[in-house]
């Protein structure tokens, strides 16, 4: 594959946002993101972990196809992601206490976060090398953070404003991700 | 024969994910295919069904091995059993219909992340009998489905102005466009969200001021 590193960032982060053009990672997205206070560190530890499961993606995609057991890729990176954000847990909880407090119930949800699954498929898919993977990683990161702050941010103002009773909770969520998805249109065409 | 109660399957058990719990509409569980694949109403029907298939084989298995599960390696191994089924279903797909499978793209494979099913097995088929979890996981992928369908009907009317393909307003109509894309899917969830917030609250008040007159 010949895409660029770059074309790939801006992808990953604008064009094909993973949460507003792909449809992953909505619970994180619509549970999370009450407040800034919370949706930044979610974003954070998410993408360290797409960081980490891309990298250990990779290394099981070698491994699968040189024994040629490619049906085995689903369990294999459900697997290394559950571990993957088993061990983040564990390195948190030794080397910074109070980030893991501070994080508390968002990491394990991390797990069951498609966003994450669906990075380690699509860059199977899409064969990318090494160095592809990892800045397709940061990027589909960025994107997530990107997303989930925009979206706290929204709700965060719109705390101080009168809304009918029937607009209050979810439905009136989904059509700020709505609006904030048409917005992200406009970079439909940037790097392609 | 269990003297237990609550081994009972009743029509509460099936209809609990029909309505009163839907998956999508109430407990907001299960989004990311939700607004994905519902661009179009047979996409929406073929990962409705696929999600019910996988629900029902996981929740026999587990509700099967519940009592041989250690409590510490459950979650680990919940994962393990529905990406089994998941890919059983991946393949399936590839070989009944090529078109559907490119359609639905990754999303298939992308149903082990799919919270609602991890928290079936969580909360009802690790704690109940075989035959009462089956009829829970096909009431909650029954409700899945039309939830799925609600979606899909809508964005593939408005969005390209057809019903499962076939044309329904002739070459005069615009379609609106937005409806297929991403914002759509949105969009078209928080109607459906407000409307039955709003049938809801109108019930409520129906049923406060009937009970004013009969004071």
């Amino acid at each position: 594959m010949t895409e660029s590193l770059s074309f790939i960032f801006l992808n990953a982060v604008l064009a094909n946002n993973f949460v507003l053009a792909l449809f992953l990672g909505l619970c994180p997205f619509l549970g999370v993101s009450g407040k800034l206070d919370t949706a930044i560190p979610m974003g954070l530890a998410t993408m360290f972990v797409m960081l980490v499961s891309s990298v250990c993606a990779y290394l099981i995609n070698i491994v699968l196809v040189t024994f040629e057991i490619e049906f085995l890729r689903l369990i294999a990176y459900i697997a290394v992601i559950a571990s993957a954000v088993q061990l983040v847990e564990m390195a948190l909880k030794k080397l910074s206490p109070a980030l893991f407090r501070s994080l508390g119930i968002f990491l394990p949800l991390i797990t069951t976060n498609c966003a994450i699954l669906g990075l380690a498929l699509f860059q199977t898919f899409k064969e990318y090398n090494f160095t592809q993977s990892l800045v397709y990683a940061i990027g589909a990161g960025i994107g997530f953070i990107l997303a989930i702050v925009l979206m706290a941010g929204l709700r965060e103002k719109l705390e101080l404003s009168t809304m009918p009773s029937i607009t209050q909770g979810a439905a009136v969520s989904l059509m700020l991700g709505g609006l904030l998805s048409l917005s992200f249109m406009g970079f439909a065409g940037l790097g392609g | 024969m269990s003297k237990r109660s609550n081994d009972n399957i009743t029509w509460d058990t099936f209809s609990e994910g029909l309505w009163r719990d839907n998956p999508v509409f109430v407990m907001l569980l299960g989004m990311c295919p939700v607004l994905a694949v519902t661009n179009s109403a047979i996409n929406a029907l073929a990962m409705g069904l696929a999600t019910t298939f996988v629900l029902l084989a996981s929740g026999a298995l587990i509700s099967l091995l519940r009592h041989s599960i250690p409590k510490q390696v459950r979650i680990a191994t919940y994962i393990v059993i529905i990406a089994t089924f998941v890919t059983i279903v991946d393949y399936a797909i590839q070989a009944i219909s090529l078109d559907l499978y490119n359609a639905l793209g990754a999303f298939i494979q992308l149903i082990v992340a799919n919270c609602m099913i991890l928290g079936r097995a969580e909360a009802y088929a690790s704690r109940n009998r075989p035959l009462k979890s089956l009829t829970n996981a096909l009431g909650m992928g029954a409700g899945f489905t039309i939830a799925l369908l609600c979606l899909g009907v809508v964005r593939e009317v408005l969005g390209a102005g057809s019903l499962f393909g076939i044309d329904l307003f002739g070459p005069r109509f615009e379609p609106w466009v937005v409806m297929i894309l991403p914002a759509g899917g949105f969009i078209v969830l928080g109607a459906w969200l407000l409307l039955f917030e709003w049938l809801k609250q109108r019930k409520e008040r129906l049923e406060l001021e009937a009970a004013a007159e009969t004071r």
